[in-house]
Formats: structure tokens, C-alpha cells, sequence
């Protein structure tokens, strides 16, 4: 079953800004759909239609099988956790948690019942009666989503809530927030700007750039079939390589060499490889001449220009750093081939 | 009261000691700043204690001697007859009477400003209307207009709606206030949008949203804007004496100078009552800052978010 069906939703702003471009996404029961993108991309937008506190200007956003569109937030049975967590400062963690219910009409031995059950779910059982100010971020943190999980949504809604936290708790949370997905088999959006935080995460990745939709797929098929240039460049760290080449002939030509290439294709191309498929040494078909190699202790970047132009490939550490000139070798299945003018996958 | 009490206390350790390091920085300089606040005190003080002492005398020897250091010794039946002595032309009111006339208008001034502009800044900051900041600039506008250059027309209105000589003739017309809407406006523009949301999510209307939230994270901003404005209101003299002029109405702040008037003649001016009423209206407003001083700094300097 569906449980979110976004369908063909469009943002416009009264100052004419075009914030979201016509896009359809579906949530599936249980699913984690990460939306991500670069700032401005739309994301955020979009999670907020869903949520209600911004107006769809066309299309419809439908939930648990009805359009709610014309609903407010607090009808829709949705739950957002948010990036500065938005807890009410003047309340215990247990009057937040607590608030959403109690405004429903909820039963307080029901509401007790509840915030116990988040609490002890969350591990903040024992900080209950604590303000948030008296809390670290990643309790805070904690808190917001057992405000969300208390009140049993058809969706969660999660809008970057993990930039706030320094690295190591980030890793820790995100982990966290995966299991408690799982655990509580509820659907989920995430926005999140940080690739990493959408590979890891994710069911159903789903790429934004400037208010549309460049790819929608399992991480595995957006890292290992990227539709666009875009899209190739944006997940992976680090990124792929992105060179442009001539395919003519059965063979790509970059200039001062050529590797033949079985595509079906004549004319200027952009020739992808990411970093990490790439063999060193052994006979490789290109020349690379090395710039500069970065130690980064389980791999090194190996720097340096093919054909005129910048590349990086990365590279074992058990194996011996090159000097000068190295041939890069790579399967054919790792070539990524995009028309230079629209980005779009050859 | 005792909390109150105790938190002061702290709250001034904690300062002291946050200050540490930068006077330190300094060294010598802190005598000096020691010499400098004394002196202020002892500037600001020592009219206050030579007019409390003064109050202590008999009327003759202030009428002889001057103003006095020392103690008198007729503290108790100076400070009674005040309180409880029917005085004014027409006999008919007290310094009970009129301690409680001040504070009715001190208290009324400051909770009407703080309800009034409250709202008004709540709905210049969170309801999308046709005109909101016009209708704030017209507001803020009024700062040019004090009491003084509307008086008349003031007067006018009140006596038209037949509310001279009461309670709320004295109140109402004051209690709209561009200083407050602006304080609670720029405190409530500083209030993150993602509290709204999340209480909009939460299922908080807009009434609720107001009372669950904005009042509660506000409290030290009334605090700030209560002392203000009582102390407005308790010093009002020209206005009290347009209002009103029965003297059952009378304020301690005009009850000062009726004590000189009434009993200027062939007789010895009371001068130690008066300076004992001026004592006693001294006290109500300084208590009011002792009690919500940490609560008002804190609504200043920081704001709990």
C-alpha cells in the first residue's frame, strides 16, 4: 500500500519564485524516502506541502488514501521532527511530548501511558521532568522525535534534524533514527543536503535539483546508475569524475589518447568514472600524469590530469603511492557515458 | 517571596563571578570603580535618607533647624497620622486611601499596557493583514505625541464618555502603548518560526498558541515592561489631577502637595508629614523593582528561547 502519494506538486511563490517544478513522489508503507539535493533545491518545500505549513499551488498530496490538501497540519496525522528541534523552552520534556495529545483531547492515563512508552523507546525516560535547556543536542534531539512518535503518525517527517549535532553524535543518531524507523515500520521522509545521510538512510533516494526531480532510486541504483551529470556529481564522496571526451568510432577519444568503448554513440560526450573503480598500474588503458596524493590512511586520492583534465582516483593503501605516470585501467561496466549538453545518462 | 529572595542573591554571585576575569584584566581599576559607585550611591542616597530622617522631627524644628541627619524620635506618630488621618478640604481621605488610589492606577496602568500591547504586537506579528505595518508605524507614530500635547483633547474624551472622577477614566485612556507593542514585537519576531509550526502541528490554534506559548516564553518581557510601566503610573501627577477631582480619588503622588497646601496659613506647614508621604510613595515602586529585578535584567540582557 501507498501511504503518501505526491502528485505532480507545484510551489510558487506570490514573488514569483518557482520554488517547486510539477513533482511526484510516492511513500510506500513503511518506507524511508530521503529527499536530497542542494540548498535550494526545493526539498525542504516539499516536506513542508506535505506537512501543511506551506500551500501546494497545484497538484495533490495525498495521505492514507485522501487528499489533504485543504487539511491543517495537525489533521493530517503527520509528525515532523525539525533541524533546531523546536521544542517549547518553558516546558518539562514530559509537557512536550505531552502537548500534541492534550490539545487532540487525548486521556491522560492515555497520554501518560504514551510519553512513558517514548520515553523508555528514546531512552529520555529518566529526564522527563527536565527542561530542554537542561538537555545536550542529542537528547534534544531525542526529544523531538518522541514528540513525534507519541502521536502515532501516518508519516514522519524529517527536515534535516541532523545537522545541528557535531559529527560523531550525527553518525550515532542517524544510526539510531534508521532502527527506530524500522522498528516502528512507519513510513518516513528525510531531507537532509548531506549525501552520506541519504545513502545510509534511505529506502528510496530521491534527487532534487532546482525544484525538480533528477533521479528517483534505491542508493544503490543512483551510485551505480546516476541519470544525470548531476546526479552523478552529488552522491558519491568523493565525487565522480566528470571529463569531457569524444566517443567516435567504437572508441572514446580524450585528446592525446583514446580507449575504445562499445556505446552506440557519435559526438561530444562527458565521460564519468568514480574514484573508487578505477585500478592503478597494471597495464590500465589511460595515462594519468600525478599531481598531488592525499593519505587519508584507509585509501589515498591520487590527483592528477587526463587528457587536460583534473581527475581524482583513489587507491588502496596496501598498494605502492605512483610517481610521475600511472595507467588507470577500469571495467567498461564503470564508464559512465552523458550527453554534454543536457547531462542526461548515454 | 523567599525564593525570589534567594535567586536574587545567586543571580548577583553569578554575575560577580562572570565579571572576574575581565576586571582582573584591569587590576587597580577596580578600587577606583568601587570609589565611583559609592559615590553614586551616596549622591543618589542621601536626599532619600535626610528626608526620611527629616520626617522623624516635629514640624517647628524642621521649621527652625532645616532639614535634619539625626534621628527624631516621632517615627510612629508622624507615619500614622499620615496613614490614617482624614485630611484634604474635605476631610474625607487618607494616606491608606490614597496609597491604595496609586496602586489601583499603578497596577491598572501596567497590566492594561502589558494586555494591550501584547495583543497588538501578536497580531502585528503573526496575522497576515491588509496594512500591518502601517497600522504598526501609526502606532509607533503616537511616541510623538506624549500625554502633555494631547491633554485636552484627552480631557475631552474622557468627559464625554462621563468617566471623570473614576477609576477608569484614570486607566483606559493610558493603557494603549507604542512602547510596549514595540518591545513585544521585536521580542516576538525573535521567537523561532519553527515553534509555531511545531505547535501548529501540535494542533494549537491561534489562541492557544498565544496562551500555551508566547505568554509563558514572554514572562520576562512583562516583567521588564510591568516595572516601567507601574512606575509610569504610580509618578502620573498631571493627569490624575485633570481626571479627577474628588479627593477620595487622590494619589499619594498628589496627596504630597496637598499637605503642604492644606494647612499653609498662619500655621506651621506639616513639612514632616509630607516628607513622610514622600517616603511612603517612595516604597511601593522600589519594592516592585526589588522583587522583579532578576526577571526584568533577564528580559533585558537574555532571552530564553
Amino acid at each position: 500500500m501507498t501511504t503518501l502519494r505526491i502528485k505532480n506538486a507545484v510551489k510558487r511563490y506570490p514573488n514569483g519564485a518557482h520554488a517547486v517544478k510539477g513533482v511526484s513522489v510516492d511513500v510506500e508503507d513503511g518506507e524511508l524516502v530521503v529527499f536530497v539535493g542542494p540548498s535550494g533545491c526545493g526539498k525542504s518545500t516539499l516536506l513542508r506541502m506535505v506537512a501543511g505549513l506551506e500551500e501546494v499551488t497545484e497538484g495533490e498530496i495525498e495521505l492514507a488514501g485522501r487528499v489533504v490538501n485543504d487539511l491543517e497540519p495537525a489533521d493530517r496525522n503527520i509528525a515532523m521532527v525539525f533541524q533546531n528541534y523546536a521544542l517549547y523552552p518553558h516546558m518539562s520534556v514530559r509537557g512536550n511530548l505531552a502537548y500534541g495529545l492534550k490539545n487532540r483531547g487525548t486521556s491522560k492515563e492515555e497520554i501518560d501511558r504514551k510519553v512513558q512508552e517514548a520515553g523508555k523507546l528514546l531512552q529520555i525516560d529518566e529526564f522527563l521532568d527536565r527542561k530542554p535547556s537542561q538537555l545536550s543536542g542529542g537528547q534534544r534531539q531525542r526529544v523531538a522525535m518522541g514528540r513525534a512518535i507519541v502521536r502515532d503518525p501516518a508519516i514522519f517527517l524529517f527536515d534535516e534534524p541532523l545537522s545541528n549535532l557535531d559529527a560523531k553524535l550525527r553518525n550515532q543518531m542517524r544510526l539510531e533514527i534508521k532502527k527506530l524507523q524500522r522498528r516502528l515500520a512507519t513510513a518516513a521522509i528525510y531531507v537532509t543536503h548531506d549525501q552520506v545521510e541519504a545513502m545510509t538512510l534511505a529506502d528510496k533516494i530521491v534527487v532534487l535539483n532546482g525544484g525538480e526531480i533528477e533521479q528517483v532510486g534505491t542508493p544503490g541504483e543512483v551510485y551505480s546508475n546516476p541519470a544525470t551529470t548531476f546526479v552523478a556529481s552529488f552522491i558519491g564522496a568523493p565525487p565522480m569524475n566528470l571529463i569531457p571526451a569524444r566517443m567516435e568510432g567504437g572508441a572514446i577519444d580524450f585528446g592525446d589518447q583514446r580507449i575504445p568503448h562499445t556505446a552506440n554513440f557519435n559526438g561530444p560526450v562527458t565521460f564519468g568514472l568514480r574514484p573508487e573503480r578505477a585500478q592503478l598500474g597494471n597495464g590500465g588503458a589511460l595515462k594519468m600524469d600525478v599531481s598531488v596524493v592525499e593519505e587519508l590512511g584507509a585509501q589515498r586520492l591520487i590527483h592528477g590530469r587526463i587528457g587536460g583534465h583534473e581527475m581524482t582516483l583513489a587507491q588502496p593503501a596496501e598498494q605502492e603511492p605512483p610517481k610521475g605516470s600511472v595507467a588507470v585501467g577500469f571495467r567498461p561496466e564503470d564508464v559512465h557515458l552523458f550527453d554534454v549538453t543536457s547531462g542526461v545518462r548515454i | 517571596m523567599t525564593t525570589q529572595e534567594i535567586d536574587l542573591s545567586t543571580a548577583a554571585d553569578r554575575t560577580a563571578t562572570a565579571e572576574k576575569p575581565r576586571r582582573s584584566t584591569f587590576g587597580r581599576v577596580r578600587y577606583y570603580d568601587h570609589a565611583v559607585l559609592l559615590f553614586g550611591v551616596f549622591l543618589m542616597m542621601a536626599p532619600l535618607f535626610v528626608a526620611f530622617m527629616t520626617s522623624t522631627y516635629q514640624p517647628e524644628v524642621i521649621h527652625r533647624h532645616g532639614m535634619q541627619v539625626g534621628w527624631g524620635g516621632n517615627f510612629q506618630e508622624t507615619y500614622w497620622t499620615v496613614l490614617t488621618k482624614k485630611g484634604g478640604f474635605s476631610e474625607e481621605v487618607t494616606g491608606l486611601l490614597m496609597t491604595q488610589n496609586s496602586l489601583i492606577l499603578g497596577l491598572g496602568f501596567a497590566i492594561g499596557k502589558i494586555v494591550v500591547s501584547m495583543l497588538a504586537a501578536y497580531a502585528i506579528v503573526y496575522f497576515r493583514f491588509p496594512l500591518a505595518t502601517f497600522c504598526f508605524w501609526v502606532i509607533f507614530s503616537t511616541l510623538l505625541l506624549p500625554l502633555e500635547v494631547r491633554i485636552l483633547p484627552s480631557y475631552e474624551v474622557v468627559q464625554s464618555l462621563g468617566m471623570l472622577n473614576t477609576y477608569t477614566g484614570l486607566i483606559l485612556p493610558l493603557i494603549a502603548s507604542a512602547t510596549g507593542t514595540f518591545f513585544f514585537r521585536q521580542f516576538f519576531k525573535s521567537v523561532p518560526d519553527e515553534l509555531v509550526e511545531a505547535a501548529r502541528i501540535d494542533g494549537a490554534g491561534p489562541v492557544q498558541f498565544f496562551w500555551d506559548i508566547l505568554v509563558p516564553l514572554s514572562r520576562t518581557m512583562m516583567a521588564a515592561i510591568f516595572i516601567i510601566m507601574f512606575v509610569v503610573g504610580w509618578n502620573q501627577y498631571l493627569w490624575p489631577t485633570l481626571m479627577t477631582t474628588e479627593e477620595t480619588l487622590y494619589t499619594l503622588v498628589r496627596g504630597i502637595r496637598q499637605v503642604m497646601q492644606t494647612y499653609i496659613g498662619s500655621n506651621i506647614p506639616d513639612y514632616n508629614e509630607a516628607l513622610a508621604m514622600a517616603v511612603l510613595a517612595m516604597l511601593p515602586p522600589a519594592l516592585v523593582i526589588i522583587i522583579f529585578q532578576r526577571m526584568f535584567i533577564k528580559g533585558l540582557v537574555e532571552q530564553e528561547k
